[in-house]
């Protein structure tokens, strides 16, 4: 890349041209405050809207302030950053979205967790010298996922670049004029009777409290007190790996022990594992990709784990609905199966049991309200918490997470093995299916294991691995903008995969949108993934089908793989949707 | 109205030919510029002609328009567009809608002259639906224009082919610019984005776009007849040719007028306007549409240009010049402008989006009689600010009427802030209607007009306005014929 000479602040620097102000300026430690701006390089999202304006800057020879998100940089250009006529624009742009901005951070959801109050301290206002006019709308809590309050909208539309260009789905704009603009669905609908897959990456990248998820905690600590409930909590692979860091530790700190630890002192009857039904979701699902290749069944196979996914497909691809797996996700077989065997095995009446997952999902607590995910008046899942969620119950109980000392999940829902764990990350659940799938195909215990082909960000990644004479073909993607390309060429017949593994969220769960804020930080997905791969390596046990306490539950219960009990509990069905 | 002063390039085939005849356009050299070109010129002669004539952007902006399509030309592209924008939407402006109406070939002729200059093969015209007759006279002449082989494949017989497709607006006020139009076109929300990239480089579906305003283009085709040089005689040393004005309000005749660049704000409102109604004083002129400023009586002598204009605290804009007399508030008038700026700010860029509403609220409370001197100042500063730091022109442009008005007029806003007056009586809350006792002779004329029944008095007695409940309409004061109602 060419590269320009610049002056900042009178420091001479050289930057390659494609660099932004903003980009060039943080190159020699000038910082620059942004609102709006929002850029996940190795994701590939950018949110360049330039409307915050709070990254003004003067550039020589240029009339009015130029945003620095997106002034690109040219041969000799003169910048300045911080004279009063910048810094003056910059605050009065914050007291004015101040002024349209409800005053309660004490009780605001975001409190230190907010970009506006983060940069009102940093930029130094005290007080609002504009008053005005503040806009009300009606809230919008009609999904079990998310959560819209639209007073604390500053229109940065990183919501909107998210939902929009990212994941393809277009179901939030900006709507309306002048001091009236809002960012919402088509017919100011209300998000339920939306095409939303409440992947939650909106949530994810809302700098305020205008998006946020719908909150259980409170159901959830009715459920452990009361005493006539025995209530169950099941933990995801990705909230492991991300949970420390609402406690101030470094992102990518592995937590699994003191967090089973925090789950038994908040009070939950048993402390299991979601990993436990990945391994299960394993065997059903290699099971499944074995019996199409044996039958002649439809290929590729896609996978079925996360619920943002499915809703997609349902709404967009509703003529493919025969091509994704039919296995339930994981954490709703863990539901399942607690409801049933572990009921039956204990002696405990499934009626009073209350199973609780902790997910890095929004689209989890959607998923829990289907219908068709439970039997007997019963869900498979009664609630479902975001690691966010998790971690204020550990402060709200008083827990000090952080020295903790590490416990054991309880037995035998606890299990799990190398393979469950990488489900948390892009391309794991693939390559744990691989690695149960070779051996059972070829017969032998592979040892090489370890596919580094089907890792990484890249949001389009695909390989082949021979399995005996067979050469298998895989895809993945992750972002469902990603998965959409995927699909267009499954529809048009362009693609040879044998099996492709789709996930919604940007990175996989680790990135999903109940983690805990990366506040536009794309490192700390990156060391989230790291983790995820450091726990499976860490494990004796590495393949789905070595999970002991799984094959004892086929043994004592299911009986054989996909076979006609584990298709009862453990498979569903889709439905079509419509397109609005 | 009096055509004394006024020259007509962009108006000139207006009301004098019948716009659904091609023939008739023909016959007065329509086409004939467009022909000369494909048989005689280089695209690049074509751009240094329009350079040499200096003809600037007509819409508001004044970008040389030979330059913008030069660099429309250098800018690679697998495809490239041109784009009419005939989205006027200033209040009181019509000039493009009667061009479009009366002259329709001249802007499909200088279209396909534009696209033959930087290589475009398509064309869109952007015109609000609000323009019902304007549209129907623009397909009837496109469709004339196809049937001659004058717009479409191969034209006259050359290798130059162009198209051109019509999009109607939706009748929102920011698509006027550049980049909000391209969104629209696109399907997108109607909004600007950041430039650069400019359309030059990046716009419709993300090829070189070149947007013109319907008044530019109209000139293209004399500028081609006459000879640029010619055309470069008229008007001022930065702004050559003519300009067409919207007069409206106060002035006597109002209506289009077509006048060279240089000429005086006097000439226009009293040798062509006719002067002030009612034999009233004149007061100010807003020019450049909502977003303009206010020039008063000082500037009626400044030979009128883009530079000029904008020295004196307004703009050219699309040529809207609304004239007011000596009982207009200027503080009232910088708040009706502001509303309407605000209602249309496409709410993206916080500046525009809040700064412009609380700019609006600071006057509401002036005229309301609740302004402080503290106000003044926040409204200064506010207005400086949002200049500074919107995203678009309407943004930037939107605080012009208040801070003009301000540095001309400041006397009326100190007189509503410190003295609870307004100067002009138009500030109802700043106004009281009282009774005078001795002139009143109990006609019960004004307590039958009063709306909010709160004039008390039996007949043939004097009457009382209960202050209360009066709501300042003025009804009693227009009624009374005895002169025993103040106004103060």
């Amino acid at each position: 890349m060419k590269e320009v000479n610049i002056t900042i602040n009178d420091i001479k620097v050289s930057v390659p041209e494609n660099y932004t102000v903003l980009e060039a300026a943080r190159e020699v430690d000038i910082e620059i405050p942004t609102l709006c701006h929002l850029n996940l390089h190795d994701l590939k999202a950018v949110n360049r809207s330039a409307s915050c304006r709070v990254c003004v800057v003067e550039v020589e020879g240029r009339g009015p302030l130029s945003p620095s998100c997106s002034t690109y940089v040219s041969e000799g250009m003169v910048i300045r950053t911080n004279t009063p006529r910048a810094v003056k624009a910059r605050r009065t742009m914050v007291e004015l979205l101040l002024s349209d901005h409800p005053k309660d951070c004490l009780t605001c959801e975001k409190n230190q967790h907010c970009d506006l109050q983060r940069l009102a301290a940093d930029l130094g206002v005290r007080e609002i010298e504009y008053v005005g006019e503040q806009s009300t709308y009606e809230q919008d809590n009609s999904s079990y996922s998310i959560f819209r309050n639209l007073d604390k909208c500053v229109l940065c539309r990183r919501c909107e670049t998210m939902c929009n260009e990212i994941q393809t789905c277009g179901i939030l704009s900006g709507m309306d004029r002048g001091f009236e603009t809002v960012v919402g669905p088509a017919f100011g609908l209300p998000m339920i009777d939306t095409m939303c897959t409440f992947c939650g990456q909106c949530v994810a990248v809302c700098p305020t409290a205008a998006l946020t998820e719908i909150s259980n905690v409170r159901q959830v600590w009715d459920a452990i007190n009361d005493p006539e409930k025995f209530v169950v909590v099941q933990t995801a692979p990705a909230v492991r790996v991300a949970l420390g860091e609402e406690f101030g530790m470094e992102p990518g700190t592995i937590v699994t022990g003191k967090m089973a630890a925090a789950l038994r002192r908040m009070g939950f009857d048993r402390i299991f594992d979601t990993d436990f039904a990945a391994d299960l979701t394993i065997i059903e699902e290699a099971s499944e990709l074995i019996h199409r290749v044996k039958h002649g069944g439809r290929l590729p196979i896609l996978t079925s784990c996360c619920p943002a996914w499915v809703k997609f497909f349902e709404h967009q691809f509703p003529d493919l609905l025969d091509i994704p797996s039919t296995c339930k996700s994981p954490h709703e077989m863990f539901g399942a199966i607690v409801k049933t065997y572990y009921a039956e095995k204990f002696n405990i009446d499934p009626k009073k049991m209350v199973v609780v997952s902790v997910m890095p999902c929004l689209a989890k607590k959607y998923e829990a309200a289907r219908p068709e995910l439970g039997s007997d008046g019963m869900q498979n899942v009664d609630y479902v918490i975001s690691t966010r969620e998790a971690a204020k119950m550990i402060k709200e109980a008083g827990i000090n997470f952080v020295n903790l000392p590490d416990e054991d999940f309880d037995n035998p829902l606890g299990e799990s093995t190398g393979a469950s764990i990488i489900f948390g990350a892009t391309g794991g659940v693939i390559e744990a299916a691989l690695r149960t799938a070779c051996d059972w195909l070829t017969g032998e215990s592979l040892e090489e294991i370890d596919y580094h082909q089907l890792r990484g960000l890249e949001g389009i990644r695909e390989g082949s691995v021979k399995i005996g004479d067979k050469e298998f073909k895989i895809g993945i993607a992750h972002g469902l903008g990603n998965a959409r390309k995927l699909l267009e060429d499954i529809r048009a017949g362009k693609t040879e995969y044998h099996a492709i593994e789709i996930m919604a969220c940007p990175g996989g769960c680790i990135g999903g949108g109940g983690q805990p804020y990366h506040q536009g930080d794309s490192e700390i997905i990156k060391k989230r993934a790291a983790a995820i791969y450091r726990e499976d390596m860490g494990k004796t046990k590495r393949k789905s089908h070595e999970n002991v306490n799984v094959m004892k539950l086929y043994d004592e219960y299911l009986g054989e793989h996909y076979g006609e009990k584990a298709h009862k509990l453990l498979h569903t069905k889709y439905q079509k949707r419509e397109l609005i | 109205m009096s055509t004394k002063k006024q020259l007509r390039i962009a108006l000139k085939n207006c009301g004098v030919i019948d716009p659904e005849n091609i023939e008739e356009y023909i016959a007065r050299d329509g086409y004939m510029a467009m022909a000369n070109i494909l048989t005689d010129m280089t695209p690049e002669d074509v751009i240094d002609e329009l350079k040499k004539s200096g003809l600037r952007g007509r819409g508001g902006g004044g970008f040389p328009t030979g330059l913008k399509l030069e660099l429309a030309r250098k800018n690679q592209g697998k495809k490239k567009y041109i784009v009419c924008n005939a989205d006027e939407g200033d209040p009181g402006a019509f000039m493009d809608r009667s061009i479009l109406e009366g002259d329709p070939h001249a802007v499909l002729e200088a279209m396909a002259i534009c696209g033959y200059a930087v290589g475009a093969s398509n064309g869109y015209i952007y015109i609000r639906a609000e323009y019902p007759l304007a549209i129907e006279r623009l397909k009837i002449a496109l469709k004339q224009a196809y049937k001659l082989g004058l717009i479409g494949k191969n034209i006259l017989g050359s290798s130059f082919s162009f198209d051109i497709e019509m999009k109607y607006g939706a009748g929102a006020f920011v698509c006027g610019e550049e980049t909000a139009l391209i969104n629209s076109i696109e399907g997108n929300r109607g909004e600007p984005h950041f430039k650069p990239p400019y359309p030059a480089e990046k716009g419709l579906w993300n090829m070189p776009t070149t947007v013109n305003n319907v008044e530019t283009l109209a000139n293209i085709p004399t500028i081609f007849n006459m000879g640029a040089a010619k055309f470069a005689k008229i008007g001022t040393k930065t702004s050559k040719g003519t300009k067409v004005f919207a007069l409206a309000g106060n002035v006597n005749k109002v209506g289009l007028v077509e006048v060279p660049m240089g000429t005086t704000l006097r000439e226009i409102v009293f040798d062509i306007g006719g002067g002030i109604t009612d034999g009233k004083g004149f007061k100010a002129v807003q020019t450049g549409g909502p977003s303009g400023g206010c020039i008063p009586a000082q500037f009626l002598d400044v030979p009128i240009d883009y530079e000029s204009l904008k020295e004196i605290g307004s703009m050219m804009g699309s040529g809207g010049m609304i004239i007011m007399d000596e009982n207009t508030c200027m503080v009232d008038i910088a708040k009706y402008y502001l509303e309407f700026t605000t209602d249309e700010s496409c709410g993206k860029c916080t500046a525009c989006r809040i700064g412009n509403k609380r700019l609006y609220e600071i006057l509401q409370k002036i005229t309301d009689g609740t302004g402080t001197e503290e106000d003044l100042v926040k409204l200064k500063e506010l207005g400086e600010i949002i200049k500074d730091t919107s995203l678009c022109g309407l943004g930037q442009s939107a605080p012009n009427p208040v801070l003009s008005t301000m540095k001309y007029f400041y006397d009326e806003y100190e007189a509503h802030v410190k003295d609870k007056t307004c100067p002009a009586g138009i500030c109802s809350s700043l106004t009281k209607y009282e009774i005078v006792k001795d002139k009143c002779i109990g006609c019960t004329l004004c307590a039958k007009a009063c709306p909010a029944a709160c004039i008390i008095g039996k007949v043939r007695e004097p009457h009382v306005i209960d202050q209360d409940k009066c709501i300042k309409c003025g009804a009693c004061y227009k009624a009374c014929k005895f002169d025993a109602i103040t106004k103060s």
